[in-house]
């Protein structure tokens, strides 16, 4: 393996550097074209050695899964495995900090469809992971994380840099293993690996002793298999199918609501094939953006707190709400008590105790999204299928009444809907688009049309700010080289994970931050204003830097947009750049987002105004 | 907007939803009917989204013992208890210990959950990894817990006889204090303790409920005993075998 690029090779104006194949892209993932990627596989082939130690056994495990790139940081209790990565075919990016290394782990897998890997040492590595595990876990996301722990001797003596990995984050991983054989340990990877993208897909850890990794391992490691328990049916029992089916049948105002287990399952095709077939309108959930094209007639967007007017009358207002891998999240329902008041519940979904754990399910099918939606669509052909005319003159006059629009005055600050429609428009439609938390993740989810699954990364369920900048660093590296990366921030939240600038410069990473700057922590300023009486208790941010500038410093571009006269040629600019670019766009700091459903309220009682909460 | 062209909004692909600014508009905000203005439906859902009519009331709970099979692995009890506490089920008792087979444990837990509640419990436990199956048990199953009761020793012979009725038995009798066991099912502890009230109660150890299915019922669906020592020839199990 070449030495990654220097600084200078990258991210800078004389980026002609970074073109030499010689110097960054042999050395980063991003530049790689399908052509270096089966090459890096054959050479993992003939790379699969005999183990000799612990450590090497779980490099040799990882190299058996596939695996060509790990995030993770240094640290005394993981350098053994560091060690034997030397030599490897997999791809070590070094963060600057292991909540960075969680997060691009988290977005590498949302984008590849394969489990992301981090790695960290004991201690504070480990506890560094935790946000970035939380969330995978929140979302689903198959992540594997692999710890370094003091030697099992010292366990539990409070040794230096010891934490409890694997108690600290049970609640917060699909399975932990603490590893306690060098001759197992290959294969406790494996299965760690293979759980994680089984069945409802979510982060396993192994913590790795440091005597586990030093000693002998002899057992050849071989492919990753899960245990065998907990592989499901893909396939619905056929009867709770024929039930769903028939009360689809006889609903006269069905809508389809597709969540992230629509794309965390694979199943976006037959998602779309099923709701044109029977011409059923589609809302998705946040985490469900890109699973049907919002630019379809048939598509209401997403629903929820700030989700669109639409689609929530939509789902006030459906007689049959058919949720295909959706949790029913609170930020989805509203109150629980008011939510979809007037549907009867089918609810598909691979994990049975997602199934009535929120909403109750009059109808609950179990199993994989894809498998049971055609074995639904079978069995509604042929028979009556609903007619919804009617139904939806109704949600295209919703349409019109409650549309998603925004002021335009040249002589007022920019508003970020602005910004995010003006990058859509210069951008393809199979763009990533990564986010942080707060309002700008909001606008990006509201005024981006998404067609793509996988195209939207954000942290939904956490909602953890900072997972912006590592998202996108993550999702650069998994994707393919000629589609864009763009990372929307905001201040704040940019702030939390700015160091990992360092990691894209270094690493020449093709990505574009817009940080949506209104110099306050938004979001909370938007519900200061809304329920505390508009007192700004540690929600003005008027001391960020120039994040411009600072982006040269780290060795980026920067950018800077202060009005709209300035938005068309930055956005130009900033995506023709080749490398990491950032563009710090003062937007009206008093921008607030709509429509709103305060927390517990009716969906159909979204706010449009401050003065409707 | 200067020079027009691409960086006009207006004029800009991108800014198709954009409206120009004018007076009435709000500052910050969407247009369309008021919340008041929009028609709602009338139903409702209870807590745990079950729809509902307007005034019906919350639903009751009820007492579910469950019976979870378990790989015999570090951290299987502290992950079956830390997910109950997670998700604020109501634990009243805990027990585990092993089975017929090497390498499972089975823990016992009762709960007092709605409906839902108890459903959600079963689903989530069977979701961890290490559990191999979970069952809920019948009403008709065997259940009994141990107590170990301290009592004051000033009637030795009443509390004798008290531990008779309840068919217990004496661990330690000194001059002060008398230490009794007692299994029975809860009912029967309850009762027991209640009698050894009069004598004053210094201390009360309680193992809680462990329960199996009655007869040839499994107790975990599925489950399949092992042979345990000095029952390998019984016909009973040998067909578990295969
Ligand atoms: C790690 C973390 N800390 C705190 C919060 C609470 N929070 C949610 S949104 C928000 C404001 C985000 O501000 P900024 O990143 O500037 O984005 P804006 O809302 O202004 O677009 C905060 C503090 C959070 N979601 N995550």
């Amino acid at each position: 393996m070449s030495e990654p690029a220097t600084p200078d090779t990258g991210g800078r104006d004389d980026a002609d550097d970074a073109d030499d194949p010689d110097e960054g892209a042999d050395a980063s993932t991003a530049g790689r074209t399908d052509d270096e990627r089966a090459e890096r596989a054959a050479r993992t082939d003939a790379a699969s050695r005999e183990p000799g130690t612990g450590a090497d056994a779980v490099v040799s495990a990882l190299e058996a899964a596939g695996v060509d790139t790990a995030f993770g940081v240094q640290g005394g209790a993981i350098m053994p495995v560091y060690d034997a990565l030397v030599g490897s075919s997999v791809h070590h990016v070094t963060m600057a900090h292991e909540q960075g290394a969680a997060h691009a782990a988290d977005a590498y897998g949302v984008v590849r469809g394969d489990p992301g890997v981090c790695m960290a040492t004991s201690g504070p590595g480990a506890t560094n992971l935790v946000t970035g595990i939380a969330d995978a876990s929140m979302d689903s996301d198959a992540v594997l994380a692999l710890t370094g722990q003091v030697p099992s001797a010292m366990v539990g003596s409070d040794a230096f840099q010891e934490t409890d990995t694997v108690g600290v984050t049970a609640p917060i991983t699909k399975h932990n293993y603490f590893a306690s054989d060098s001759d197992a340990v290959g294969s406790t990877v494996g299965e760690a690996f293979a759980l994680a993208k089984t069945g409802r897909p979510g982060p396993t850890l192994v913590d790795l002793p440091k005597d586990v990794s030093f000693g002998d391992a002899e057992t050849p490691v071989g492919e990753p298999t899960p245990p065998e328990r907990t592989v499901p049916d893909p396939a619905a029992d056929e009867e709770q199918v024929e039930a769903a089916a028939r009360a689809i049948e006889e609903a006269e105002r069905p809508l389809c609501l597709f969540g992230g287990g629509v794309i965390k399952g694979d199943a976006t095709e037959e998602a779309r094939a099923f709701a044109r077939a029977h011409e059923i309108p589609v809302v998705t959930t946040m985490p469900g953006i890109g699973s049907f094209p919002e630019d379809d007639d048939l598509c209401l967007s997403w629903a929820g707190m700030h989700g669109t007017g639409y689609a929530n009358m939509a789902i006030t207002h459906t007689d049959c709400l058919i949720g295909v891998g959706t949790r029913f999240d609170d930020r989805l329902t509203g109150g629980v008590d008011t939510f979809a008041p007037e549907a009867e519940v089918v609810h598909v979904d691979i994990d049975p105790a997602e199934i009535s754990k929120n909403v109750h399910a009059d109808y609950p099918v179990v199993g994989d999204a894809g498998t049971v939606i055609e074995q639904i669509d079978a069995e509604i052909r042929g028979a009556d299928a609903p007619d919804t005319t009617e139904w939806r003159e109704q949600y295209d006059e919703w349409r019109e009444r409650y549309p998603m629009d925004y002021a335009v005055d040249p002589d007022e600050p920019v508003t970020p809907e602005f910004v995010v429609e003006a990058f859509d428009a210069a951008t393809g439609d199979d763009a990533y688009v990564a986010t942080g938390v707060g309002q700008h993740q909001m606008w990006a989810a509201q005024y981006w049309t998404f067609r793509e699954p996988r195209t939207f990364v954000s942290s939904h369920g956490l909602g953890a700010m900072g997972y912006g900048l590592p998202a996108a660093i993550g999702a650069r590296i998994a994707a393919e080289d000629d589609r864009e990366v763009v990372a929307f921030e905001g201040d704040g939240s940019f702030l939390m994970t700015i160091q990992e600038l360092s990691v894209a410069v270094r690493e020449t990473l093709d990505i574009t931050v817009v940080v949506l700057n209104n110099e306050y922590i938004g979001m909370v300023r938007q519900w200061q204003d809304a329920f505390f009486e508009g007192r700004h208790m540690a929600s003005e941010y008027d001391w960020m830097p120039e994040f411009d500038t600072l982006a040269e410093a780290f060795g980026a571009k920067g950018f800077r947009i202060d009005d709209y006269d300035d938005v068309a040629e930055t956005v130009e600019e900033a995506l023709a750049y080749d490398g990491p670019s950032v563009v710090d766009a003062h937007i009206d700091p008093e921008a607030n987002v709509y429509p709103m459903v305060a927390s517990g309220a009716a969906n159909g009682r979204f706010a449009l105004a401050e003065d409707q909460l | 907007m200067a020079d027009g062209g691409s960086a006009h909004p207006a004029e800009d692909p991108a800014a198709e939803r954009a409206r120009p600014a004018d007076g009435d508009a709000p500052a910050t905000g969407l247009a369309g009917p008021r919340p008041d203005e929009r028609p709602h439906p009338t139903g409702r859902r209870d807590e745990h989204g079950v729809r509902k009519e307007p005034d019906s009331g919350t639903e009751p709970t009820r007492r579910a013992t469950i019976s979870a099979l378990v790989e015999d692995e570090p951290g299987v009890l502290a992950r079956s208890a830390g997910l109950f506490r997670r998700r604020q089920f109501n634990i009243e008792s805990l027990t585990v210990g092993p089975t017929t087979v090497e390498g499972h444990s089975r823990i016992t837990l009762v709960v007092e959950e709605t409906e839902a509640g108890i459903e959600q419990a079963k689903k989530q436990l069977a979701k961890l990894t290490p559990v191999i199956a979970v069952g809920e048990l019948s009403g008709d199953a065997v259940a009994a817990e141990l107590v170990l009761l301290k009592v004051r020793g000033q009637e030795p012979d009443k509390v004798h006889a008290i531990t008779s009725m309840y068919d217990g038995q004496t661990l330690d009798a000194g001059p002060r204090t008398i230490t009794v066991q007692i299994t029975g099912d809860e009912n029967q502890i309850d009762d027991a303790i209640d009698a050894f009230d009069q004598f004053g109660i210094i201390e009360i150890a309680r193992t809680g409920q462990t329960a199996l299915e009655r007869g040839d019922s499994p107790t975990t669906p599925g489950e399949e005993p092992g042979h345990s020592a000095g029952e390998t020839d019984d016909d009973e199990f040998t067909n578990y075998d295969d």
